[in-house]
């Protein structure tokens, strides 16, 4: 019995299913092109396809309907049970007990007392119930949609424009589904956001300039600050922007000079076998993980500052901005050079001619009308390379701070939106609290931040295209 | 733009020169050529200035990690004299007893053993911080030699089991033995037992088979990336068998039903702006609808797999289109003019021959997902975990991640660790794109 309901033995039941659907609906349509004397509208393949697609698409849509929607109505049943059971019991305590006895029910642990296992029993019992019904509903739904297209096997029957017809339609939803991440990410954002400002004012977030959310985890203040749930830590992000902003300038600092003057060398200059070297070269910089660049960031870097700081009689922060942003400014020279140097040798070559033919040296031609045309693509450039800045996570967790300091010196520590959501969103945070809730009220600032980077990086990169086509 | 061209030829008193003699023009010209000259090649030198820094930061960055991380290659073991009291493990027919060999003080054993090298030691502390200078999971190592032998030897017996990291350190050179005490993780008299050890041939370096054969581990030298590979490949699994069907799908749509209008317009709008989409927003996606939402397990390789996936998807979307458009014209009008629908023209001879490009671009979205370490801290792949995953819904770590989780570290053996497994990571990168271009040269067809 348990085998029968396993999931390896409804994938084999499933294949055989589709198989003999394939082969009924094949062996039909040639008898009945030999019986009524004519010929098939189709090749003889896309009646079988057609109806094996019957057969196993309607389940397996149920079947991923019934993988999610299962599991939590029993648990949620269980609770219930639960519940009455322990009347005395707070709702965390109730996800623990629920917890345990999902484990009891799987037989890992044993049941600590009879009620326990009275109720695992029963959990247990209806899974099983809930196993038997999944696979022998799915039979009957492979059944009726064999049953289906077997019997619209017809000579006269369109078999290959009705498949098509679902290729196509499946195209196009997994063509749609990038629109689908798009509202998932926004809604999801916006709904976690949306409960967390119902109890932080949206003024105090977005002009609050003094952000600890953390307080409230110093030990021995945990209780004392969860019984005023809410109004622990305070929650105004300009330290938190100005500080991602103060590390994404450092790294444009050092990423553009190199950059941009990479371009235009391997644009102008380099003869062309020199080219292909250094363009591969500067591409496995681009495909360096960022977390080896944090740890670059945190291991090298930091401590080489410091020491140089303490020659001079700076003092560094070990956390020190400088070290987090010089080391992303590295990670995005290849971004700014590859794109850079794609619009240098976009603008068309009759420009270089024209500045060379009145007699300007290769660097006027450079300066004064190359780049002056490459302007609008290389502003988009920087732009999307700042949103790249804006949007990095490792090298900043790993090398930047997580005290949020209300500063612009370099060589102090402070901390950024996406070091902020990591630390508040790892650990073993309840999922609602006001804390969790702030990661993503910052997670949608972020999105949106970064995507008018991208907006307005595309906006001023397409005057380029219109002036010169 | 006109008035910049303009200002290329004119210098501050050039117009009065249009009516000068010709040898006077030419002489004006020649005095401002040197400087101009000087700074052509000036622009030139900044550029390959740029080009060195760049490529001097890369090199600094790999000699920095290569060199802290290739002695993560050796662990240190220390050899001691040990007598297995066979009667305690074996069972009546003399074969080892599973259960007693569970519960068989092993540590202590070792510990013990180890303590005859130094009769001098008598203390109680002074034995304790002798029996530090052996791993803490020493008794767990001899348990699984005699097991795998399968035999307990009668007689003592010289075993090798693991050093404390400390000692390995030290044994590697990696701890400066001249620093004030208190700042030292191993004390002077452990320096003085360290050396007795080193004078008697009584400590050598192996090849550390350990940190490619196991999952995490409290302590470095028992610590290993298997189990983080294995996770990293759980979830890449899950990311190719989405995103590779789907992204083709829509790239085949877009190139080729997708009728133009305003909803295909967004849909193309969405697939690029979701390619520039910081990462840790997929992981926050994750986290509120995979884990919030449909309540999937923490941590599993499954749902790091599907943010990766979403994440990579777009990669594969742009490189497929390209691919596609790479194809000349001329075999779909062909195939359309021998009759094939257009379903039929896109999958049985538009799709083969993209096939090496949308293969190509499948792996270089791969190693990017490989490499990508925030969403999958955000679904709680962070943990500490110390068996290999064996399924998609195990709780697993992934590569990068566990570099991060070891960097983070106090030990000075993790950092060395860290070091070796980002040399791990930054070989499987290499090795994908090398087959990424690999196929892009044997398959790249000029049309």
């Amino acid at each position: 019995m348990a085998f029968f309901t396993s999931n390896v033995a409804l994938l084999i039941t499933t294949l055989v299913f589709g198989i003999v659907a394939y082969m009924l609906a094949v062996g039909r349509i040639r008898s009945r092109v030999v019986a009524e004397g004519v010929k098939s509208h189709s090749l003889v393949k896309y009646y079988g396809v057609y109806a094996a697609l019957w057969t196993l698409v309607p389940a397996l849509i149920l079947a991923l309907i019934w993988a999610f929607a299962a599991d939590p109505l029993l648990l949620n049943a269980a609770e219930a049970r639960l519940a009455t059971a322990f009347p005395n019991l707070p709702a965390s305590f109730l996800d623990l007990k629920l917890a345990q006895l999902q484990n009891i029910a799987a037989g890992y642990i044993d049941a600590p007392d009879d009620i326990m296992a009275a109720e695992a029993a029963k959990l247990r019992g209806s899974m099983e119930r809930v196993a038997l019904a999944r696979v022998l509903t799915l039979m009957i739904v492979m059944m009726i949609g064999l049953l289906f297209a077997f019997f619209r096997v017809a000579p006269k029957f369109k078999a290959r424009v009705a498949f098509e017809g679902f290729l196509r339609r499946s195209f196009f939803a997994a063509a749609v589904l990038a629109i689908l991440i798009t509202i998932g990410i926004v809604a999801s954002l916006l709904f976690e956001a949306y409960r967390f400002f119902s109890e932080i004012s949206m003024i105090d977030f977005f002009f609050g300039t003094h952000w600890s959310p953390m307080v409230s985890l110093r030990e021995g203040a945990v209780a004392a600050d969860e019984a005023v749930a809410g109004s622990s830590g305070s929650f105004g992000m300009v330290p938190v922007m100005l500080g991602t902003l103060l590390v994404a300038v450092i790294a444009m600092l050092v990423a553009v000079p190199v950059g941009l003057f990479s371009a235009i060398y391997t644009a102008d200059f380099a003869p062309r076998h020199v080219r292909n070297i250094i363009k591969p070269l500067l591409e496995v910089l681009a495909g360096i993980p960022t977390v080896v660049y944090g740890f670059f960031a945190a291991l090298t870097a930091a401590p080489f500052f410091r020491e140089a700081g303490l020659l001079v009689g700076l003092d560094v922060s070990s956390q020190s901005a400088l070290a987090a942003g010089g080391v992303m400014g590295i990670m995005i020279i290849p971004f700014i050079s590859s794109l850079s140097d794609d619009v240098i040798t976009a603008v068309p070559k009759s420009l270089r001619d024209g500045a060379l033919g009145l007699g300007s040296t290769r660097a006027e031609t450079i300066m004064r009308v190359v780049l002056p045309a490459a302007f609008p693509g290389l502003v988009g450039a920087f732009l999307l390379a700042m949103s790249r800045a804006v949007g990095e996570t490792m090298i900043v967790v790993m090398a930047a701070g997580v005290a949020a300091n209300l500063t612009i010196n370099p060589l102090e520590s402070v901390t950024t939106v996406t070091v902020q959501i990591v630390m508040l969103l790892t650990g073993d945070n309840e999922f609602d609290s006001v804390k969790t809730l702030s990661a993503f009220a910052l997670g949608i600032t972020l999105f949106v931040v970064t995507l008018l980077l991208n907006i307005a990086a595309l906006h001023v990169s397409r005057k380029l295209g219109q002036r010169y086509e | 733009m006109n008035d910049h061209s303009n200002s290329v030829s004119s210098s501050p008193g050039a117009s009065g020169l249009y009516s000068a003699p010709t040898d006077v023009r030419m002489a004006h010209i020649a005095a401002g050529l040197k400087k101009r000259r000087a700074a052509s090649k000036r622009l030139r030198f900044y550029g390959i200035m740029a080009i060195v820094t760049a490529i001097g930061f890369l090199c600094i960055l790999l000699t920095t990690i290569i060199s802290n991380g290739y002695t993560a290659l050796q662990q240190t073991e220390v050899a001691v004299v040990i007598e297995v009291p066979a009667g305690e493990i074996l069972d009546d027919a003399g074969a080892i007893d599973a259960e007693k060999s569970r519960n068989f003080n092993w540590a202590g054993l070792v510990k013990r053993s180890f303590r005859k090298e130094f009769p001098e030691v008598t203390g109680m502390l002074e034995q304790r911080s002798l029996g530090e200078l052996l791993s803490a999971n020493a008794g767990y190592d001899l348990r699984l030699q005699i097991e795998d032998a399968g035999v307990v030897p009668t007689g003592p017996v010289t075993y090798w089991v693991k050093a404390s990291d400390d000692v390995d350190m030290l044994m590697k050179g990696r701890m400066d033995r001249t620093i004030d005490e208190k700042m030292r993780r191993i004390k002077d008299d452990q320096l003085v037992w360290f050396d007795k050890t080193v004078a008697k041939d009584n400590i050598r370096l192996v090849f550390n088979s350990t940190f490619f054969t196991m999952a995490d581990s409290r302590e470095p030298e028992s610590a290993g990336v298997l189990g983080a590979i294995v996770g990293s490949a759980l979830a890449l699994i899950v990311t190719v068998v989405l995103a590779l069907p789907l992204a083709v799908m829509a790239a085949v749509y877009l190139e080729y039903f997708a009728p133009p209008g305003r909803l295909t317009d967004f849909i193309e709008v969405n697939v690029n702006n979701l390619a520039a989409v910081p990462s840790i927003v997929f992981g926050l996606l994750g986290l509120a609808v995979f884990l919030g939402f449909f309540g999937m397990p923490r941590s599993a390789p499954l749902v790091g797999g599907m943010v990766l996936a979403l994440m990579t998807l777009p990669t594969i979307i742009i490189a497929t289109r390209a691919s596609i458009r790479a194809v000349p014209s001329s075999i779909r009008d062909a195939a359309l003019g021998l009759g094939a629908s257009p379903m039929q023209t896109a999958l049985d001879h538009i799709l083969p021959l993209a096939a090496p490009g949308i293969l190509t671009g499948t792996i270089i979205g791969i190693a990017q997902a490989l490499g990508e370490t925030a969403p999958l801290i955000m679904i709680g792949m962070v943990a500490f975990i110390v068996d290999v995953p064996t399924s998609f819904t195990d709780p697993a770590t992934a590569l990068p991640v566990q570099i991060f989780i070891w960097s983070d570290s106090a030990e000075r053996a993790f950092y060395e660790r860290s070091s070796l497994a980002i040399m791990v990571l930054l070989l499987f990168l290499i090795s994908m794109n090398l087959a990424a271009v690999m196929l892009r040269r044997k398959f790249e067809k000029k049309w």
